[in-house]
C-alpha cells in the first residue's frame, strides 16, 4: 500500500513526480497534525473524561463499582442481547449484500434506502415502534398477554429494539465492497462446475471476510452501546432488564458518578477489545490480505 | 420469477449467479418483519390524527423550529464530518505514523460508547467549567448549552460513518492513476482535487447521508449538551418525548413520521444518485 | 486462500464472539413484587425495601424480593400503561397515576382514597439550592428575576418535579399580587427568561447546577436539595427556603389489574401500608421527605425541615385541572415560550 512513488518516466525530475503522487513532507505532517488534533478533541478527550471520572477515587472504588451484582446482571444481559442480535443481522446482511451487489434489478436504490432507514430513525422512535406493536394498547398486545408471552419490558423486546437499531451495519459494510469486486470470480467458479453454495463458501466469502468482520464489529459495538431505543422497551427493572448503557444512566442518576463511568469504561473497553481482535486477525492473516489486495 | 413478466419490462437483468431468489427472499422477509411492520405501526398511529390535525401539528411554529434545529445542526455536523472524516481516512490510509492503529481503532468509539455517556463526557468537556470550556469562555465562545453544542455532539456521533465508508474505497484507489496524472504534468493539488476526490465523491456522499440521517434522530447525547430551550436549542426528538409525556401518542408519532419521510426522501435521492453514477461510471459505493 | 485457512479464520472470529455468551440466571424467591417509581426515590426505597422484606419474612416466613424500576415519572407511567407489570407505583405526580387509571384501567379512578392522606405517605416541598454563602443574596422568589441571576430548573414538559417548581413560583407570585393570576403568569414568564438550560429531568438539572457550575440557584425538591448537599458537597452549597412554596405530594397506588393476575395483592397492599407505619415514616424522614405523621419519625430529622407557608395543588383546582391548563399542549408553559423571545 505504502509503496514509494515509482521511478519517473520521460517527463521531469523524480522530485517533480514525487511531489505529484505524494504530498510534501510539510503538508503530510500538517495533515497528520490536523487530524490528530481533531481526533484528540472529539474522541480522545471525551474518552479521557470517562476514564478520569471512573478512576477519580482510585482503582479500588472502580472495581468496587463494577463488582456490584446489578452491574454484573447488566453485563450478562448486554452480552446476551448482542449474541442474539449480531448473528441475526449477520445472516441478513450477507443475504442483502448478495442480492444488491451481485444482481441488477429494479428498485435497488429503494431497497438500499429501506435498509438505511434505521440509521435515520430517532432512537426514541425505534423503541416506541415496538411499544406501539406489542404494548397493551396495540393490536398484538392483548393476544400476547393472554398467552403469557412477554415481549416488552423483557429480553425479547430488548433484542428486537437492538436488532432494529443495528439492522443496516453488516449490509452497509458489505454492499460497496461486493459491488467493487464484481461478479467475475463467481462466474468463473460457476463455469468450472461449482455449485452455488460452493461458490459462495470458497469464492465469495474469502473475498469479503474483512468487510464482514468489520461489519460484525461495528454491529456488535452499536448493539452493546444502544441506549435510547432499549431504554423505551426495557422497563428499567434493576438487575433484570437493565443493559449496561441503562445501568450507566441509573448509576449516574444516583450520583454514583464513579460507578456510572466505570461501567462506561467497560463498554469502551469491550469495543476496544473487539478492535484488538480485528488487528490481531489482520496481523495473523496479513499475507492473505496482501494477496487479496494484489488481486 | 421474471418469466411471468412481459418481455419488455424486466424486473432484473439476467445473470448466471444463483441465489437471487433466496437472498432477496431473506432480505425482504427480515426487512418487513423488523423494519416495515414496526414503522407501519407508527404511520398507522399518526394517521389517527386525520390530515388537517396532522398538518397543523407538523407546521406548528415550535415543531418547525425544532425540525430546523435538528436538520440544520445535523447538516453542519455532517459537513464537518465530511471534511475531517475524509482527512482522517486519508491520513489513516496513506501515511504511516506512530499511533496510527490506535487512532484507527478509536474511530469506532462513538458507536460503542452509549450516547448518554458521550453526551455527559462532551458536556463535562465543553461546559464553562470544563477542560475546554474554561479555555473558550474567556474568548466569548460558548459551546455547551447552545446549538453549537448540538453540532459538536453530532460530529462525535456521525464521525465513524464518514471515515468507515470512505476508508475502504480509498484503500482500493489505484496508485497508477495518480502516477498517470503526474506524468501528464498535474501538480499534486490538481491530482488530488481533480482526479482522486471526484472518484471518492459517491462514498463521501454516502458517508454524509448516513451521518446526517443519524444526526437528525439523535437524542441521548444531545439532550445533555443542548440546553433544550424551546425555539432555540430544542431538537425534534425532544419534542417527540414531550408529546409522549403528555400521553399524546398520535402527535408524537406524527412528528416522527415527518422526520422519517424527510430522511427517507433524502437517503433515496442520494442512493439513486449513487446507483446512477455506478451504472454510468462504474465506480464508487 | 484454502478452505483450511478460511475455517481457521472463522474459528478465531467465532471464539471472539462466543466469549460474549453468558448465562442468564435469576434467583426466584417465594414472592416477587415490582415497585415502579420515579428518579429521586432510589435511596428511600433501597432502605425501605430492606426493612419491609425483613418484616414480611418475620410475619409470614416468605422470602420477598422487591424489584424496583426508576426513571422519569411520566415515562414510568407510560411503561405501566404499555404493560410493565408493576404491583405498586410510587410516582411524582397524581397526574401520572391518573393517566395509568384512565389509559389502562388497571388502577381504579378513585385510587386516591385507598390510602391515607390522599395516598401520599410522605410529602415534600420546593426549595432553592444556592452556592455556598449565598453570594447573590437570594432569599425569596422575587430575587430570582433580578438582572444578574441565572436559574436552573428542569423542563416542566418532561419532568414531574419541574411542574411543582413552576406551581410553587406561581403560588408565591399569586399571593404577592393579591391572587392575580395574570400577574403570576407575568412573573413566571420573567422567571423562565432567567433559565439558561432546561434539562429533561430533575437529576439532570441538579448535575447542571452542581457539576457544570451553571446558574446561581437551583429550584429543587427539598429532599433532592438535601441529598445533593449530602452527596455532592455540604461545603459548596446552601439551602434557602422561600417564604411560600407548595406541598408536593408524590402519591402511591396499588396496580389492581396486575396484582390480581400475579396473585400479589396481599403483599403489595401490605407494602404500601407499611409506608405509613412508624418504620416507614421514620425512613421517609431520614431521606428528607416530610412524613405524613411527623410524630413517628426521629425528632432530629424533623427539625431539619424549615417552616414554610405551603400552597397546595387544590388551590390550582387539583391536578386534573392544573395539568392541561399549565403543562398541556398550548398551555400556559407553551405560551410563556413564544418565538423570538
Amino acid at each position: 500500500m505504502a509503496h514509494e512513488a515509482l521511478a519517473p518516466a520521460s517527463v521531469g525530475t523524480s522530485e517533480m513526480v514525487r511531489s505529484a503522487t505524494s504530498e510534501s513532507r510539510l503538508a503530510r505532517y500538517g495533515l497528520i497534525a490536523l487530524s490528530l488534533a481533531f481526533v484528540g478533541l472529539f474522541l480522545v478527550l471525551p474518552l479521557a473524561i470517562v476514564f478520569t471520572e471512573a478512576l477519580r477515587k482510585g482503582p479500588g472504588t472502580f472495581f468496587e463499582a463494577i463488582a456490584d451484582p446489578e452491574t454484573w446482571a447488566a453485563i450478562r444481559l448486554t452480552l446476551l442481547v448482542a449474541a442474539i442480535a449480531v448473528p441475526l443481522n449477520l445472516v441478513f446482511g450477507i443475504a442483502a449484500a448478495w442480492a444488491i451487489a451481485k444482481f441488477e434489478f429494479k428498485g435497488k436504490a429503494f431497497l438500499t434506502t429501506l435498509i438505511d432507514l434505521p440509521f435515520s430513525v430517532s432512537p426514541v422512535i425505534s423503541g416506541l415502534v415496538f411499544v406501539l406493536l406489542f404494548g397493551s394498547h396495540s393490536l398484538l398486545g392483548p393476544w400476547l398477554g393472554s398467552h403469557g408471552i412477554k415481549v416488552l419490558f423483557a429480553v425479547p423486546g430488548i433484542v428486537l429494539a437492538t436488532v432494529f437499531v443495528t439492522f443496516p451495519f453488516v449490509a452497509r459494510e458489505l454492499i460497496p465492497l461486493m459491488q467493487e469486486q464484481g461478479t467475475s470470480d463467481e462466474e468463473a467458479a460457476l463455469s468450472l462446475g461449482a455449485s452455488g453454495w460452493q461458490t459462495f463458501w470458497y469464492v465469495t466469502l474469502p473475498n469479503i471476510k474483512w468487510g464482514l468482520l468489520y461489519g460484525v464489529l461495528l454491529c456488535n459495538a452499536r448493539a452493546m452501546g444502544e441506549f435510547g431505543a432499549v431504554s423505551v422497551v426495557s422497563g428499567h427493572i434493576r438487575g433484570m432488564t437493565n443493559t449496561m448503557p441503562l445501568q450507566v444512566e441509573i448509576l449516574y442518576n444516583e450520583y454514583n458518578f464513579i460507578g456510572a463511568f466505570a461501567v462506561a469504561t467497560l463498554l469502551a473497553l469491550l469495543a476496544l477489545v473487539t478492535l484488538v481482535i480485528k488487528s490481531l486477525l489482520e496481523f495473523k492473516f496479513s499475507a492473505q490480505i496482501a494477496a487479496a489486495r494484489k488481486h | 420469477m421474471t418469466a411471468s413478466l412481459p418481455q419488455r419490462w424486466q424486473f432484473r437483468q439476467p445473470s448466471v449467479i444463483p441465489g437471487f431468489g433466496l437472498a432477496l427472499g431473506v432480505t425482504l422477509s427480515w426487512l418487513i418483519l423488523i423494519i416495515l411492520i414496526p414503522l407501519s405501526g407508527l404511520v398507522w398511529r399518526s394517521s389517527a390524527l386525520g390530515w388537517s390535525t396532522f398538518w397543523t401539528l407538523a407546521t406548528d411554529q415550535r415543531t418547525l423550529n425544532a425540525l430546523k434545529i435538528s436538520f440544520g445542526t445535523a447538516f453542519l455536523a455532517a459537513l464537518a464530518n465530511v471534511v475531517f472524516g475524509v482527512l482522517l481516512a486519508w491520513v489513516l490510509v496513506r501515511y504511516r505514523f506512530f499511533g496510527r492503529r490506535v487512532i484507527d481503532a478509536m474511530v469506532d468509539l462513538p458507536f460503542a460508547l452509549p450516547t448518554a455517556v458521550a453526551g455527559i463526557a462532551l458536556t463535562t468537556l465543553y461546559a464553562p467549567n470544563g477542560w475546554i470550556g474554561s479555555l473558550l469562555t474567556p474568548l466569548g465562545i460558548k459551546v455547551a448549552f447552545t446549538p453549537l453544542g448540538i453540532v459538536f455532539a453530532l460530529i462525535f456521533v456521525g464521525l465513524p460513518f464518514v471515515v468507515r465508508t470512505v476508508q475502504p474505497i480509498m484503500e482500493e484507489i489505484d496508485r497508477e492513476v495518480e502516477e498517470a496524472a503526474a506524468t501528464l504534468g498535474a501538480t499534486r493539488f490538481q491530482t488530488v482535487s481533480r482526479v482522486l476526490l471526484p472518484g471518492l465523491a459517491p462514498a463521501v456522499l454516502t458517508g454524509f447521508a448516513l451521518a446526517f440521517a443519524r444526526g437528525v434522530g439523535e437524542y441521548g447525547s444531545v439532550i445533555f449538551i443542548a440546553g433544550n430551550l424551546p425555539y432555540v436549542s430544542e431538537i425534534a426528538p425532544l419534542l417527540i418525548v414531550i408529546r409522549l409525556e403528555e400521553f399524546n401518542y398520535p402527535a408524537a408519532t406524527a412528528i416522527a413520521a415527518v422526520m422519517l419521510i424527510i430522511s427517507f426522501v433524502m437517503l433515496l435521492v442520494i442512493n439513486s444518485i449513487q446507483a446512477w453514477s455506478r451504472r454510468r461510471y462504474g465506480y464508487g459505493a | 486462500m484454502n478452505a483450511k485457512g478460511l475455517s481457521r479464520f472463522f474459528t478465531v472470529a467465532l471464539l471472539a464472539t462466543s466469549i460474549q455468551v453468558g448465562g442468564m440466571g435469576f434467583a426466584f424467591a417465594d414472592q416477587t413484587i415490582l415497585n415502579v417509581s420515579y428518579d429521586p426515590t432510589r435511596e428511600l426505597y433501597k432502605d425501605f425495601n430492606a426493612a419491609f422484606a425483613e418484616k414480611w419474612k418475620t410475619d409470614t416466613g416468605e422470602t420477598l424480593t422487591i424489584q424496583t424500576s426508576h426513571g422519569g415519572s411520566g415515562k414510568q407511567a407510560r411503561s405501566v400503561i404499555d404493560g410493565l407489570e408493576a404491583d405498586v407505583v410510587t410516582l411524582a405526580l397524581e397526574a401520572d397515576i391518573d393517566a395509568i387509571a384512565k389509559e389502562s384501567g388497571k388502577i381504579p379512578a378513585d385510587w386516591k382514597t385507598k390510602f391515607e392522606n390522599n395516598s401520599a405517605p410522605y410529602t415534600s416541598t420546593i426549595v432553592f439550592l444556592v452556592r455556598k454563602g449565598n453570594p447573590k443574596g437570594i432569599k425569596d422568589w422575587g430575587d430570582l428575576v433580578k438582572d444578574d441571576i441565572q436559574v436552573i430548573t428542569p423542563n416542566p414538559k418532561t419532568s414531574g418535579g419541574a411542574r411543582w417548581n413552576f406551581l410553587a413560583a406561581w403560588a408565591w407570585a399569586r399571593a404577592q399580587n393579591g391572587g392575580d393570576d395574570a400577574k403570576a403568569q407575568e412573573y413566571v414568564a420573567q422567571l423562565f427568561k432567567h433559565v439558561p438550560v432546561l434539562d429533561t429531568g430533575a437529576r439532570g438539572a441538579t448535575t447542571t447546577f452542581v457539576q457544570r457550575g451553571l446558574g446561581d440557584v437551583l429550584i429543587a425538591w427539598e429532599n433532592e436539595a438535601y441529598l445533593s448537599l449530602e452527596e455532592l458537597g455540604p461545603d459548596s452549597f446552601d439551602i434557602v427556603t422561600p417564604s411560600v412554596s407548595i406541598k408536593a405530594e408524590p402519591p402511591v397506588a396499588l396496580v389492581d389489574g396486575n396484582v390480581d393476575t400475579k396473585g400479589t395483592r396481599k403483599v403489595a397492599e401490605a407494602y404500601l401500608q407499611y409506608l405509613y407505619s412508624d418504620v416507614g415514616q421514620k425512613i421517609a424522614a431520614k431521606h428528607y421527605y416530610r412524613p405524613f405523621k411527623p410524630e413517628a419519625a426521629d425528632p432530629n430529622d424533623i427539625k431539619r425541615f424549615a417552616d414554610v407557608k405551603l400552597s397546595t395543588i387544590d388551590e390550582f383546582g387539583g391536578w386534573k385541572e392544573a395539568q392541561p391548563k399549565f403543562f398541556g399542549d398550548g398551555g400556559v408553559f407553551d405560551q410563556i415560550y413564544k418565538p423570538g423571545q
